[in-house]
């Protein structure tokens, strides 16, 4: 009969050879089932005396714990083998692309006024709308320009029969939120507005933001702040101002804004200046008590020296291959 | 306005370059448009005389001419200029010099004859780009100088861009007092003096609008010599300001309106038939003018008139009948003060704009005309001889503009810019723009000066405080102010919201015109829009829109021209209804969609877009109302939509959108052939949102009971729901449809739904015979109000 010690070592190669579960089954029936050869050398202590019976029993159990310590490892690493073997089959190529729906854009000339609403209102303004079928007075007349005022000129107004017109810019917005709500008052006024004019680089339609504060003690200096940090803001870096003397009829002072944009190279970007004091008057308001700033700007332009956009007819032309490239 | 460097450093010089001065006007608010050098590269060209000039022996047109260039023997040309003749002085390239437009002179032979330059027209010199021969300069040019020396060359033209408050500025003596102000330069004494009369004629003049015209200088010259040419010098000028030289008159007026602003008109004195008078025009008159053209002229408009009618519209354009031409020997000059009130639109209702009528709009120095025609008259005797009359002012005191006087408080000063100016600083600068200015107490008493129209209150004198002393020496404080916290509202779901959703939900943003073709909006919104705009930039831009779906729909062919095949547009904007009077704006949010519900992909096929794809989109931006449940879809009609795929969306019973497929009809038209879905929605209706209110979630487990029944095909899927709700509304947590049939074992007119029910009660376990008693009252229910049956 073969030693213990033999029946170990053999069983030991034995599970090191099983190459599958089944086959580890096979070699654990072999020595540790019903009629296993360890079993069978256990049911055989009957016939030793009482005496030899403890030592060889011990003797036999250290044998069957080690095989049966083998039979787990090899159990475990075969189970590890297999789950390995079943993900591997699992993998998928990562690079392939997500499924389902992708995802839309907003219009450049909405990015970019959806930015600029955003920077003025974490400063405390909010936001307001106004009509854009406006009646001469709002556009005109309460911004000081009378009737057959020179500046009108300027203005190229799609007009309704009767005088109402398309608004040529944001302005009367100012009006509108003043009477509305009084003051003081501090908000922005983006919307579409109108001029009759049609070249490369003027359309019809194009958008606007208006800004205007009315407060105690608003000034110039407080006007070069708030336009300063918005364009830094704006533009994601450090931009040197210039602020130039101009005309508007509802601002004294005026002044137009240009931005450094290469060394030496000035481009004009909005419009702006102290609400004049006949506008505040216009709207009910004391200009000895209250002074105010207002400004605005053309949304079309920020969005074309923000993205590079070249030619500013193609925002209306509503190309998927151009509006793609701000998604 | 345009004028020359030159011209203007003789009234104020500045020490400063070119560069230095555009940037600083720029700033002080006459943006410099362009900055043009004028006669650079004219190394080498020298004023010549034509000592005299033979027919070329082999080309009819040529002349040969032998020239004098000041040294020595007389170098010989050949030129083909028709205007030469012996004696001219003019300019002359001598072989070797490169001329302005690149061309470099060689000595050559032309037609076998010698030629050693060129004597040169005005286009080859870069001093025009017109030209009827050689240059002829003036008899007294001294032969051998060199032609920049004769002509003040090189010169600079400045071309600024005038913001319509300074009328004052557009002279050289306007821009001069500025610059003067700006650069703490002395200028040039304006006045001009008198000439004295050597005739006594006068020609009667009477204002009978005074409202109009208040101010009328006149003044009689007579025998001129109209084959006189304009100096050089004066012509130069003129070209370097943008004027082409006419005749020695026109010049003359010319010169003067860009020297002092004040625009002259001379008429023949022969061809005037009595007393000028100014008044306003007779409805319908008609006049021809000096272009040539007939107006009809407006009762608004003032005229010019004499015994034969309407002769001028009044500071726009003189008539022709009255013009002075080469025939002419007695001038009659006209410097008026026509009020901007007057003068304001006028033009512009006819289509015009002149360099008068632009000055006159915006203001005048109404003492400014006496010097003016003093000025020209002085010019004109020195070009074309002549006798002056006397000059004669006639004027309407009343109607003039007042002087006015406005007080600059130092306080007011410092509020509206946010920084200190010295109270010097201030005077000078107020002083030095013309504006006579005394410290007083509070600040500075100024007087305004008749030229100034724009200065009316206290703050424009701030501005031109500012504008001098510069805005870049205010410095940026960040204001503090009272202004409470904007509103931000939850009543509403903001459109950035909406927009990002769609975008999330694979739409992409559009933007297009508010403004389309009349028969286009007609089709989609079934009606005929009043808001036609007057003046419309083109006939496809004439309504407003009634509709977003227009602009989205062109969008969509336009890119399906461009082979484009799946497409998810938004817009949102506003929509115009009512009358020009009484118009209605609606914001509106738009889609369209045309495709497949996924872009082509591996591992999922696409299907064609469905009108419940669009219906869940729909309920993804409805839904965040927070009462989804609020909107009902109820199929509905449109005109430009499929009947049987069109449904009208209601919010408690108002309409608030339509949805539907656009029917293929429509699409055929507008070079579709796929089928496209369409939604328009009315934001403030749709996006008015209810804040949500917690309630407490039951802990206890929930049942589900699935339910199938039989119903006729005309019940609706949100009836079945409503009603299933309805039957145990403190039990049915929700019902879901998980299926619909119809087909074999279903009776024709039929169909089977399966409901899934979710019960659930707040306070305890449901028991199964609670689910029971739901389930019968809900059949009950069903059975009761559609007939329905349990499908076995």
């Amino acid at each position: 009969m073969q030693s213990l010690s033999e029946l170990v070592t053999q069983a030991e190669s034995e599970i090191a050879a099983a190459s599958d579960l089944v086959a580890l089954d096979a070699v654990r029936v072999k020595y540790l089932g019903k009629k296993g050869e360890l079993t069978a050398r256990l049911k055989g202590l009957s016939g030793l005396s009482p005496e030899e019976r403890p030592a060889a029993g011990q003797e036999i159990n250290i044998a069957k714990k080690a095989v049966q310590e083998a039979l787990n490892t090899r159990r475990d690493g075969l189970q590890r083998d297999a789950l390995a073997e079943k993900l591997k089959a699992d993998a998928v190529d990562v690079s392939l692309p997500g499924r389902g729906i992708a995802r839309g854009g907003r219009h450049p000339v909405s990015r970019a006024a959806a930015r600029i609403e955003k920077i003025f209102c974490n400063a405390g303004f909010g936001v307001r709308t106004g009509p854009e079928i406006e009646d001469d007075f709002h556009n005109f007349t309460a911004l000081n320009i009378p009737e057959n005022h020179p500046a009108r000129a300027m203005h190229d107004t799609f007009y309704f029969p009767g005088g109402n017109l398309l608004r040529t810019h944001t302005s009367p917005v100012q009006i509108r939120s003043m009477v509305k709500e009084g003051v003081p008052i501090r908000i922005i006024a983006p919307g579409r507005v109108y001029r009759c004019d049609s070249d490369q680089t003027h359309t019809p339609m194009f958008h606007q933001v208006e800004g205007l504060v009315i407060d105690r003690g608003i000034s110039f200096a407080n006007l070069k702040a708030v336009l300063h940090q918005f364009v830094e803001n704006y533009f994601e870096r450090k931009a040197k101002l210039r602020f130039r003397a101009s005309y508007f009829p509802f601002t004294e002072p005026s002044a137009e804004v240009d931005v450094e944009w290469e060394e030496g190279k000035w481009l004009e970007i909005l419009g702006c200046g102290m609400v004049h004091p006949n506008v505040l008057e216009n709207a009910g308001i004391d200009p000895e008590e209250y002074t105010g700033y207002a400004f605005g700007m053309g949304i079309e332009r920020l969005a074309m020296l923000r993205y590079g956009v070249k030619d500013l007819r193609t925002f209306f032309e509503n190309d998927l291959r151009f509006l793609r490239q701000f998604n | 306005m345009k004028f020359s460097e030159k011209w203007l450093r003789e009234w104020v010089n500045p020490s400063m370059d070119t560069n230095e001065l555009a940037h600083r006007l720029t700033m002080i608010g006459h943006e410099v448009d362009a900055v043009e050098a004028q006669g650079d590269g004219l190394d080498g060209v020298v004023v010549a005389e034509v000592l005299e000039f033979s027919k070329h022996p082999n080309a009819d047109r040529l002349n040969v001419c032998q020239v004098s260039t000041g040294n020595g023997s007389a170098v010989e040309v050949v030129c083909g200029a028709p205007n030469v003749r012996v004696g001219m002085k003019s300019p002359f390239a001598p072989a070797g010099t490169k001329l302005p437009n690149g061309m470099k002179l060689r000595r050559s032979k032309i037609r076998g004859v010698e030629s050693n330059g060129m004597l040169c027209s005005a286009i080859e010199i870069g001093l025009g780009d017109e030209s009827d021969g050689i240059v002829e300069l003036a008899d007294d040019a001294q032969v051998g100088q060199s032609l920049a020396d004769c002509l003040d060359l090189p010169d600079v033209s400045f071309d600024l861009d005038l913001t319509p408050n300074r009328g004052d500025c557009f002279s050289v003596l306007g821009i001069a007092r500025d610059v003067s102000a700006m650069t703490s330069t002395p200028m040039k004494d304006p006045s001009v003096a008198p000439v004295k009369a050597t005739i006594d004629d006068e020609h009667p003049v009477e204002l009978v609008h005074p409202e109009g015209c208040p101010r009328f200088g006149a003044r009689i010259v007579r025998h001129i010599d109209m084959s006189a040419e304009s100096p050089i010098w004066m012509k130069e000028r003129l070209r370097r300001s943008g004027l082409r030289s006419i005749h020695p008159v026109v010049d003359v007026t010319n010169y003067v309106m860009m020297e002092l602003g004040q625009p002259l008109h001379a008429y023949d004195l022969a061809r005037l038939n009595g007393p000028i008078i100014p008044r306003l025009a007779e409805n319908g008159e008609k006049l021809t003018l000096l272009d040539e053209s007939e107006v009809e002229l407006l009762p608004n408009t003032l005229v010019i008139s004499d015994d034969s009618g309407a002769i001028g519209m009044a500071g726009i354009m003189g008539g022709l009948s009255t013009a002075v031409t080469s025939d002419t020997k007695d001038v009659f000059f006209e410097a008026a003060f026509f009020t901007p009130e007057m003068m304001a639109g006028v033009a512009r209702q006819y289509g015009m704009h002149t360099d008068a009528s632009m000055r006159f709009e915006r203001g005048v120095d109404p003492v400014n005309q006496i010097r003016a025609i003093e000025r020209a008259t002085e010019l004109l005797i020195e070009i074309a001889g002549g006798e002056a009359g006397p000059l004669v002012d006639h004027h309407v005191d009343q109607h003039l503009p007042e002087s006015r006087s406005l007080e600059l408080r130092k306080t007011r000063l410092s509020r509206i810019l946010g920084a200190e100016v010295p109270g010097e600083r201030v005077t000078q600068i107020l002083s030095g723009l013309g504006l006579k200015t005394e410290p007083d107490e509070d600040g500075w008493s100024v007087k305004i000066p008749s030229f100034r129209f724009d200065i009316d209150v206290e703050d424009a004198l701030v501005e031109e405080v500012a504008r001098i002393y510069g805005y870049v020496e205010i410095p940026e404080i960040t204001a503090i102010g009272e202004t409470p916290l904007a509103t931000a509202t939850e009543s509403k779901i903001d459109l950035e919201t909406v927009a990002n959703t769609l975008v999330a939900r694979d739409y992409q943003e559009v933007i297009s015109y508010s403004f389309i073709d009349e028969e286009t909006n007609t089709l989609i919104t079934g009606e005929k829009s009043e808001l036609v705009l007057s003046n419309p930039i083109s006939q496809d831009m004439s309504v407003m829109r009634g509709s977003i779906w227009p602009g989205i729909l062109a969008a969509t062919s336009a890119n399906v021209a461009r082979q484009q095949d799946r497409l998810r547009f938004f817009e949102i904007g506003k929509t115009f209804h009512g009358t020009p009077d009484k118009p209605n704006e609606v914001v509106r949010v738009a889609g369209v969609v045309l495709g497949g519900n996924v872009d082509e992909q591996w591992g999922c096929t696409a299907q064609a877009v469905d009108f419940f794809d669009i219906k869940s989109d729909l309920m993804a931006i409805l839904g965040m109302s927070g009462a989804p449940d609020e909107f009902e879809f109820v199929a509905a009609e449109h005109v430009i939509l499929q009947p049987g795929q069109t449904a009208k969306i209601f919010r408690n019973g108002e309409c608030v959108g339509v949805v539907g497929k656009l029917h293929p009809e429509i699409g055929r038209r507008i070079d579709i052939d796929k089928s496209v879905f369409l939604f328009e929605l009315d934001a403030d209706k749709s996006f008015a949102a209810r804040v949500p209110v917690a309630k407490t979630v039951s802990r206890y487990p929930i049942i589900r009971r699935d339910i199938a029944i039989v119903v006729k095909d005309e019940v609706t899927a949100s009836d079945l729901v409503v009603a299933a709700e309805s039957a145990a509304p403190e039990l049915v947590q929700s019902v879901r449809i998980f299926d619909i049939y119809k087909g074999p074992g279903i009776e024709a007119g039929l169909k089977s739904v399966a409901l899934g029910l979710i019960l659930q009660e707040t306070s305890r376990t449901l028991t199964d015979e609670d689910a029971d008693t739901v389930m019968s009252a809900v059949l009950r229910k069903l059975q009761q109000d559609f007939g329905a049956e349990l499908r076995d």
